[in-house]
C-alpha cells in the first residue's frame, strides 16, 4: 500500500514540473493565439542560466535566488523577443508565428552549445531538500515534496492573479474574445507583452527547478515542448486548471502505467490526448473557440488560375529543371530528386492547410506510411518497383481515411493536435513493432529497379511525379470541389447553409492530401533505399509546416516555392557549416520579419504594386482587405 | 574560455572543409559523417581525436607519400540526412572511403548505402550487432566493440555475483533492447538459476526517473542492469541515490565508465557499479601514454572515449589505405580483411570473417575520488576474447 501512495506522490511531483511549463504555454496561447514553439527553448535557457548562477553563488540564498533570477532574466529575453519579433507578425496568417518561434528554437539549440559547451551539466541539489523522507519503508525525495506543494501554490497564485486583478480580468477577457477587448480600447500591445513575459517566466522557472534532478543539456527543449503542448490541449487551451488536471492525469497514468506496460511511456500522452479529443473536442476544461471574426475571403489577392503567360513561364521552369542532368553531377541530381519529393510533400500539406484551412501537425504520418507501404511491398512481397510505387501510397491513403475521419470533426489547433497524436501513434507502432518494421533500425535495401537507378533517371521520375501532382492539385483547387473546400474554410456556417456537406468535403481533402504525401513517401523510400521511423516523425511534420508557411500559406503556389527554398537551404547549410541550426534559424526569423506573408505572398504583393493600371473590375478585389482585428 | 575553444574548433573544421575543396588531385580524401549537432558531448572529443590522427599521419609523410584529407559532414541524427551526406562525399567530393557514424540506425543506413554504391565504409561507433552480423555486408567494417562484445565482458563479471533476482532498465530503442536481450541470454546460459523480476523501458531522452526507480525498487531485485546513458543516466542516478535504490544492490551498467557519461555525475557518482568504459587516467601502456601526451599537448584537455574512437578510426582508415596502395574499393576490402595495426589500447585486428575489429574495452568499478567519478580496478578486455565462435558468426551473417 505504501508503495502505491509513494508512486502516486512521485507522479504528482512529475506533474508539478510539467504544470509549471504548461501553464505558461496555456496563458500565452489563450491570449495571443501564438503557438509558441520556442516555449521549450525558454525552459532550456532557464535551466542553463540557473545552472550558471547556482554554481557561482553558493548557499540557500544563492540557490533559490539563482533560480528566481534565472527565470526573471529569461522573462526579460521573452519580452525582447515579443517586442522585436512577435509584435510584427500578430497580423500575419494564423500559425505564421509558429514559424518565427521555430526559427528561434533552432538558433537557441546551437547557441547554448556555443555558450555553455557540449558537455551535459549537472547542477547542485537544492539546499534543504537534498535527502529523502521515509514513508513506511519507502523513500520520497524531499525535493519531490517541495514540487508537489509548489504546483498547487503556483496554480493558486495564478488563480488569484486572474480573478482578483484588473490585469487578470483583461487576460481572461482577451482569452475569450480579444477583438472585443481591443474594441473596448484596451492597449493590446502591453497586454500581450506582459502575458508573454509571465508565460516565459513560468517556463524558465520550470526549467530552473529541474536543476536538482536533471542534467542540463542542449536537447532539453525538444524533450519537453511536445509533451507540454499535449498537456495544454488535453486540459483545454487557455485553461490553467485544465493544464493542472491534465498534467496530473498524464503523470499518474505514466507512473502506474509503467508497472503494467513498461514500454508505455513512449506513447502514453498521445493516447490520452487522442482519447480526450475524440470524446471532448475542446479538451477537458476548454470551451469552444469563439467564432473568429475573419473577413470572408483572405487579406491578400483572391486566388486565380495562372494566366497563359504564367503557364508558359512555369512550363519553361519545368523544362529548365528537366535539363539539369545535362550539366549537373550525380550529387546535385540526388539533391534535386530530394527537393522534388519534398515539393510533393509540401504541396500535399499546402492543399490541406491553405485550401482547406486545416493545419495538420502530423502530416509526416502519411508520407511515412507511403514509404513503409513501398518497403513492405518491395521487401516482403518482392513486387517490382512500378507496382510498389503505385500501391505503396495506398497505405498513406488508408491511414488518412481512418485518422482523417476523426480529425475533421475538430478544427483549429485541436485539429492540429489530434493529427499530431495520430502521427505519434503511427510512429510508435513503427518504432515498437520490431518484428515487422525493424524498429528504429528500419527496413534496408529498398533500392530502385535498374531502369530508375541512375541519378538522372530517378531525378526525371521524381520531377515528373512532382509536376503531375502539383498540376493535379492546382486543378483540384479551381474545381467545384476546390471551391466547396474553400467555402468550408472561409465560413463553415455559410457553406453548410448553402448545402455543402462540410465534414465530408474536408474528409475528402484530408484523404487526397494524405495520399499525395504517401506518393512523396514512396519515392523517398526508393531515393534513400531505406525506411526509418524518422520518416513519420514530428520533425518531418514540422519541416512540412515550415515549408508551407515559408512559401506563403495564403497563396496557391507557396508549397512549391517553400519546399524548394527550405530544403535546398537546409541541405546546403548542413553541408557547409557546423552551425547550420543557428544560420537556418536566423534565416527563418529574418524571413518572418521581412516577408510576413511568406516568400510567394511577398512576391505577389510586389507584383501587385508594380502593376500600374489594374484591369477594371478587379480593382476592388485586388485591394488587400484588412482583417477586422 | 569554453566558448572560445569551441569557436576555434569550429573555425578549424570550416578550414578543414575549405581545404577539402581545394585539395590537390594527389591527395587522398576520406569522407567522415557523424551526429555533430545532435550529440556534441560525444562528437566534439571525437572530432578532436580524428583531427589529431590526421595531423600525425600527415606529419609522418601521409599515406604512401600522399597527403590525407578528411572531409567531415554532420548528419543531424537523421538516417536520411546521413545518406545525403554520404552521397555528397562519394559523388562530389570523390572520397576513397566513408567513415564515422554514431547512432545504430545511421550506421546501418550508411552501411546499406555503401553496399548499394559499392563504397568502402568503416563504421566508427554504432554498436548494434546488425552492422557486422544480421545486416552485415562486404563493404562495411566496424571499429568499436559491439553490443554483444560489451555484454559478454559485463556478463563475465556479473555472473560471478551472488545475486539471483535481476531487474533491467534500458532505453526503449534498438540499442537498449538488444543490449538487454544479449545480456539476458549470455547471463542465463552461465547462470540458469537467475530470475528476471522486472524490466523498465523509459523512452530514450525522456525518462521519468522517479516512477521508474520506484517501480524497480518495488520488484526488490538483488541486482540491476542499466543501459541508459547521457542525461537519462543522470536523472536515474540522482533519483536512485535519493530513494536508496542502489543501496545493498549490485548494479551492472553499459558505457557508464566512459568519461562522456561518468564525468557529469561528479559527487553523485554511485560506488561499485560494474561498468564498461575508458579510465584514461589509469592506463599505463606505452601506446596509450603516447596518445595521451599528444592529445593533451594539442588540446590542453583530457581525452574522452570519443577521442579514442575518432583517433583510431582515421588511423585504421590510413593503415588500410596504405596497405591497399590504392583507393580501389575491392583492393581496400582485401587490405582491410585481417589487417592488424597498433592502437592506444594495443594491437587490434579487423577480422576477415565478419569485419569486426578486435578493439576491446575496459571493465571496472565506479568510485568517487575528490568529488569526481572515476573507474577503479579497471582491466582491459580484448575484443577477440568476447566474440562467438566462427561457426556461429557464419550463421549470423548473410552470405555476400
Amino acid at each position: 500500500m505504501a508503495f502505491y501512495v509513494v508512486q502516486f506522490l512521485t507522479g504528482l511531483a512529475s506533474a508539478a514540473s510539467l504544470f509549471l511549463v504548461a501553464s505558461g504555454l496555456s496563458i500565452i496561447f489563450g491570449v495571443t493565439r501564438i503557438v509558441n514553439f520556442a516555449h521549450g527553448a525558454f525552459y532550456m535557457i532557464g535551466a542553463y542560466i540557473a545552472f550558471t548562477l547556482t554554481e557561482r553563488f553558493s548557499g540557500a540564498f544563492g540557490f533559490w535566488g539563482g533560480v528566481v533570477m534565472a527565470a526573471l532574466a529569461v522573462a526579460l529575453i521573452g519580452v525582447l523577443v515579443e517586442m522585436v519579433l512577435l509584435r510584427r507578425i500578430y497580423h500575419a496568417p494564423e500559425l505564421f508565428q509558429l514559424l518565427g518561434t521555430f526559427g528561434l528554437t533552432l538558433m537557441v539549440e546551437d547557441l547554448v552549445v556555443l555558450i555553455w559547451g557540449p558537455d551535459d551539466l549537472v547542477g547542485r541539489r537544492a539546499p534543504g531538500f537534498k535527502g529523502a523522507v521515509d514513508f513506511f519503508g519507502q523513500n520520497i525525495p524531499s525535493y519531490d515534496l517541495f514540487l508537489i506543494v509548489l504546483g498547487p501554490v503556483v496554480l493558486g497564485i495564478l488563480w488569484l492573479l486572474f480573478q482578483r486583478t484588473r490585469w487578470g480580468v483583461l487576460v481572461r477577457a482577451a482569452t475569450q474574445d480579444r477583438d472585443m477587448v481591443a474594441a473596448l480600447g484596451v492597449n493590446q500591445k502591453w497586454l500581450f507583452t506582459s502575458v508573454f513575459a509571465v508565460g516565459v517566466f513560468l517556463a524558465a522557472l520550470g526549467g530552473a527547478l529541474q536543476i536538482p534532478r536533471d542534467a542540463v543539456h542542449h536537447a532539453m527543449d525538444l524533450r519537453i515542448i511536445v509533451e507540454v503542448f499535449v498537456v495544454v490541449v488535453i486540459g483545454g487551451l487557455g485553461s490553467i486548471v485544465g493544464a493542472f488536471v491534465a498534467a496530473v492525469l498524464v503523470s499518474e497514468l505514466n507512473a502506474f502505467g509503467i508497472l503494467i506496460f513498461p514500454k508505455i511511456s513512449i506513447i502514453l500522452v498521445f493516447l490520452v490526448m487522442a482519447a480526450v479529443l475524440i470524446v471532448r473536442p475542446w479538451g477537458l476544461f476548454g470551451k469552444p473557440e469563439a467564432a473568429a471574426r475573419k473577413t470572408p475571403g483572405l487579406s491578400v489577392n483572391p486566388w486565380r488560375p495562372l494566366t497563359s503567360n504564367e503557364r508558359l513561364a512555369s512550363l519553361a521552369a519545368l523544362v529548365i529543371a528537366a535539363l539539369l542532368p545535362l550539366f549537373a553531377g550525380n550529387y546535385a541530381l540526388t539533391v534535386g530528386s530530394e527537393i522534388a519529393i519534398f515539393v510533393i510533400f509540401a504541396v500535399s500539406l499546402h492543399f490541406l492547410m491553405s485550401v482547406g484551412g486545416l493545419a495538420s501537425f502530423g502530416h509526416a504520418a502519411y508520407f511515412g506510411l507511403g514509404a513503409y507501404g513501398v518497403a513492405f511491398l518491395a521487401k516482403m512481397a518482392g513486387l517490382p518497383m512500378i507496382v510498389c510505387l503505385l500501391l505503396g501510397p495506398l497505405l498513406g491513403c488508408m491511414g488518412a481515411a481512418v485518422f482523417g475521419f476523426f480529425a475533421v470533426q475538430l478544427s483549429g489547433v485541436y485539429f492540429a493536435m489530434l493529427t499530431l497524436a495520430f502521427a505519434q501513434i503511427v510512429w510508435s507502432i513503427a518504432f515498437q513493432w520490431v518484428s515487422v518494421t525493424g524498429g528504429d533500425n528500419g527496413i534496408l535495401g529498398v533500392w530502385p529497379a535498374s531502369w530508375a537507378a541512375s541519378p538522372s533517371h530517378f531525378y526525371w521520375l521524381a520531377l515528373g511525379v512532382a509536376a503531375l501532382v502539383t498540376i493535379a492539385l492546382r486543378i483540384a483547387v479551381f474545381s467545384p470541389f476546390g471551391y466547396a473546400l474553400r467555402a468550408t474554410r472561409d465560413s463553415l456556417l455559410r457553406s453548410e447553409a448553402v448545402g455543402i456537406n462540410a465534414k465530408r468535403i474536408q474528409w475528402t481533402a484530408f484523404v487526397i492530401a494524405g495520399t499525395t504525401a504517401g506518393i512523396g513517401g514512396a519515392l523517398f523510400a526508393y531515393l534513400k533505399g531505406s525506411v526509418f521511423p524518422d520518416n513519420l516523425g514530428i520533425s518531418l511534420s514540422v519541416d512540412a509546416l515550415v515549408m508551407v508557411l515559408l512559401g506563403g500559406v495564403e497563396t496557391v503556389s507557396g508549397g512549391v516555392i517553400g519546399a524548394i527554398v527550405y530544403k535546398a537551404l537546409n541541405i546546403w547549410l548542413v553541408s557547409q557549416t557546423d552551425l547550420s541550426k543557428l544560420v537556418l534559424g536566423g534565416f527563418i526569423v529574418l524571413i518572418v520579419v521581412v516577408f510576413p506573408k511568406g516568400i510567394v505572398g511577398m512576391l505577389e504583393m510586389l507584383a501587385q504594386r508594380r502593376r500600374k493600371s489594374p484591369p477594371p473590375g478587379s480593382s476592388l478585389l485586388a485591394k488587400p482587405i484588412e482583417s477586422a482585428e | 574560455m569554453r566558448a572560445r575553444s569551441y569557436f576555434v574548433g569550429a573555425a578549424f573544421a570550416l578550414l578543414a572543409a575549405g581545404m577539402g575543396h581545394s585539395a590537390l588531385a594527389e591527395d587522398i580524401k576520406i569522407g567522415e559523417i557523424n551526429s555533430y549537432s545532435l550529440l556534441p558531448s560525444f562528437t566534439e572529443p571525437y572530432r578532436k581525436g580524428w583531427q589529431l590522427a590526421v595531423e600525425e599521419i600527415n606529419a609522418a609523410g601521409g599515406i604512401n607519400g600522399k597527403k590525407l584529407v578528411v572531409v567531415s559532414k554532420d548528419d543531424g541524427g537523421k538516417p536520411a540526412d546521413a545518406q545525403t551526406a554520404a552521397n555528397e562525399l562519394v559523388s562530389s567530393e570523390g572520397v576513397a572511403m566513408l567513415t564515422g557514424t554514431f547512432l545504430s540506425n545511421i550506421g546501418l543506413a550508411v552501411s546499406d548505402f555503401a553496399n548499394q554504391k559499392k563504397v568502402f565504409f568503416l563504421a566508427a561507433e554504432p554498436l548494434t550487432d546488425a552492422v557486422t552480423w544480421a545486416k552485415g555486408n562486404k563493404y562495411t567494417f566496424r571499429l568499436r566493440p559491439s553490443n554483444y562484445m560489451q555484454a559478454a565482458m559485463l556478463v563475465e563479471a556479473a555472473s560471478k555475483l551472488p545475486a539471483k533476482r535481476w531487474a533491467t532498465i534500458a532505453p526503449n530503442y534498438e540499442y537498449g533492447q538488444s543490449a538487454v536481450a544479449v545480456f539476458k541470454k549470455l547471463m542465463s546460459e552461465k547462470r540458469p538459476d537467475i530470475q528476471w523480476v522486472d524490466e523498465q523501458w523509459p523512452p530514450q531522452g525522456k525518462i521519468d526517473a522517479g516512477p521508474v526507480v520506484q517501480a524497480v525498487a518495488q520488484a526488490n531485485p538483488e541486482a540491476i542492469l542499466n543501459v541508459t546513458f547521457g542525461p537519462d543516466l543522470v536523472k536515474l542516478v540522482r533519483e536512485g541515490n535519493t530513494r536508496g535504490l542502489f543501496k545493498g544492490r549490485e548494479v551492472v551498467s553499459f558505457l557508464t565508465g566512459e568519461p562522456e557519461y561518468l564525468d557529469p555525475l561528479k559527487d553523485e557518482t554511485p560506488e561499485g557499479w560494474i561498468v564498461t568504459g575508458y579510465p584514461w587516467y589509469s592506463i599505463k601502456t606505452p601506446e596509450h601514454d603516447a596518445f595521451l601526451k599528444a592529445y593533451q599537448a594539442k588540446y590542453n584537455d583530457y581525452p574522452r572515449l570519443g577521442s579514442i574512437v575518432g583517433y583510431q578510426t582515421i588511423k585504421a582508415a590510413a593503415a588500410i589505405l596504405a596497405k591497399a596502395g590504392s583507393t580501389d574499393t575491392d583492393k581496400l576490402i582485401a587490405a582491410a580483411e585481417g589487417i592488424s595495426m597498433p592502437s592506444p589500447f594495443g594491437e587490434i585486428t579487423f577480422r576477415k570473417i565478419d569485419h569486426q575489429s578486435t578493439l576491446g574495452a575496459f571493465v571496472g568499478k565506479t568510485a568517487q575520488k575528490d568529488g569526481k567519478g572515476v573507474m577503479v580496478d579497471a582491466s582491459y578486455k580484448k575484443g577477440s576474447d568476447y566474440l562467438p565462435s566462427d561457426a556461429e558468426v557464419e550463421k549470423l551473417r548473410p552470405k555476400d
